[in-house]
């Protein structure tokens, strides 16, 4: 069944890729149709990351830059949820890749030169292995909102960027999860490539009191799903039987 | 006719923003000391079997600017057409890689060996070929494309054999520079675009 061939992706579901309020994808987004076709074995297969790949502090980006001797600033929060596929099966051993802004908005990367000012013990990036349930969690702190150079005021709402691999190259992800309540995510115009509000509303993740720890961080939930795989195989049946 | 089967719908992507690297190649970015190492610095070991390769080339938007903050990954087979974890594979084939176009001129490079020939379910052979996602700012959902290579009998793949205008199939195609050496530029829109795919 690994190896099954993948569901066609539901482009409906997913960004437009010319998008005029997003002025960076009208020069970088194809004229041409996507060519189609079943997927190959270069899709059905991916790379692999085992547990020897993880260390101890990965998951935490409240300490993981100062490597535990000082904490980041900023609201402490517990990000956690699920990689599921679409038929509802959870993706077990798969690796989670988080990046984002410090509390300021500000992001450690030498192109970055908005003002607002690093945190000397805030690096920005997190990965983990899902578990054999398909659970991951990242402690780290809530980023900031930020500006940035597309129409003439146009800000960020806070986000982690997420990249998720899946067990297949053709189920390689990468998106952005925002914070339930902020009301830059109705403003923005990167959120709103995506058309179908429902899907949008799924990148917004919810505020979970009671996976919150007293005193301590607040948690939100966010679910992820990728594509899945053809559950009945019929492979060498001849067209049009 | 068919009922529809209860599904989840999958994540909506996002653009992976300018600031991917810090992410994905987070020395690149100059985030230094979280991770022991960038993950998929090389897609093979020393002693991997096989031809190797070096492929160059720069990603360039519908104006013909390079871009100069998008993130490649490649995924592929090793030199006798297996893929990491199927059994008799090569184990110094990793298979997957990730690079950076160079944030001054756009030129990205990725040192491999040459992948076999991969068959379809239904017998058919592909050309030799390596998959590409690639990923940047103002990219809303990650391109897919593949290399196949010059000196390499393509006519009868099935996936280039879908191309309906002929003189597309050349997109895909890297040009060989030298011994081992070839070039592989990607169009994202306009003239020479590119054939980027959905499978």
């Amino acid at each position: 069944m690994t190896d099954a061939p993948l569901m066609p992706r539901r482009r409906e579901l997913h960004p437009v890729a010319h998008d005029p309020d997003y002025k960076t994808s009208v020069t970088r987004s194809p004229n041409l149709p996507l060519l189609s076709m079943e997927s190959t074995p270069s899709e059905e297969t991916g790379p692999r990351f085992g547990h020897s790949l993880i260390g101890a502090l990965d998951n935490n980006l409240i300490l993981n830059f100062s490597r535990g001797t000082a904490p980041a600033i900023g609201e402490r929060i517990r990000i956690f949820g699920r990689v599921l596929d679409e038929t509802g099966r959870p993706v077990p051993e798969t690796l989670v890749e988080i990046w984002q802004a410090n509390a300021g908005g500000r992001y450690r990367h030498v192109k970055d030169t908005y003002f607002a000012p690093l945190d000397p013990n805030f690096g920005g990036c997190g990965r983990t292995l899902t578990d054999a349930e398909g659970r991951y969690e990242f402690l780290t702190i809530r980023p900031g909102a930020y500006p940035w150079p597309n129409r003439a005021n146009d800000w960020r709402p806070m986000h982690v960027h997420f990249s998720v691999f899946g067990h297949a190259f053709g189920q390689r992800l990468i998106t952005q999860m925002y914070f339930e309540g902020d009301p830059l995510i109705e403003r923005c115009p990167i959120v709103h490539t995506v058309r179908d509000r429902g899907q949008i509303d799924r990148l917004v993740a919810s505020l979970d009191l009671q996976n919150s720890r007293a005193m301590d961080f607040l948690a939100y939930r966010f679910d992820i799903v990728l594509r899945g795989r053809r559950q009945t195989m019929f492979e060498n049946r001849p067209e049009g039987m | 006719m068919t009922t529809a089967r209860d599904l989840l719908e999958e994540t909506a992507s996002q653009t992976a923003g300018p600031f991917v690297h810090i992410g994905c190649i987070p020395t690149f970015a100059g985030v230094e000391g979280v991770f022991p190492e960038d993950l998929g610095l090389s897609p093979i070991r020393d002693d991997a079997k096989g031809e190797r390769l070096t492929i160059r080339g720069a990603i360039f938007d519908g104006t013909g600017w390079p871009l100069r903050d998008a993130m490649l990954e490649s995924w592929q087979a090793d030199a006798a057409g297996l893929f990491p974890g199927q059994e008799g594979a090569d184990p110094g084939v990793g298979g997957f890689c990730r690079f950076a176009a160079d944030r001054e001129t756009g030129e990205f490079t990725l040192k491999t060996v040459r992948p076999g020939r991969v068959a379809l379910r239904d017998g058919r052979m592909q050309a030799p070929h390596i998959s590409l996602w690639i990923v940047a700012r103002g990219i809303n959902t990650g391109l897919q494309t593949r290399i196949y290579f010059e000196d390499e009998d393509n006519t009868a793949d099935p996936l280039l054999s879908r191309i309906e205008q002929r003189p597309r199939v050349q997109t895909l195609i890297a040009k060989r520079t030298g011994a081992g050496e070839f070039r592989f530029d990607i169009r994202l829109q306009g003239e020479g675009e590119t054939v980027f795919l959905d499978l």
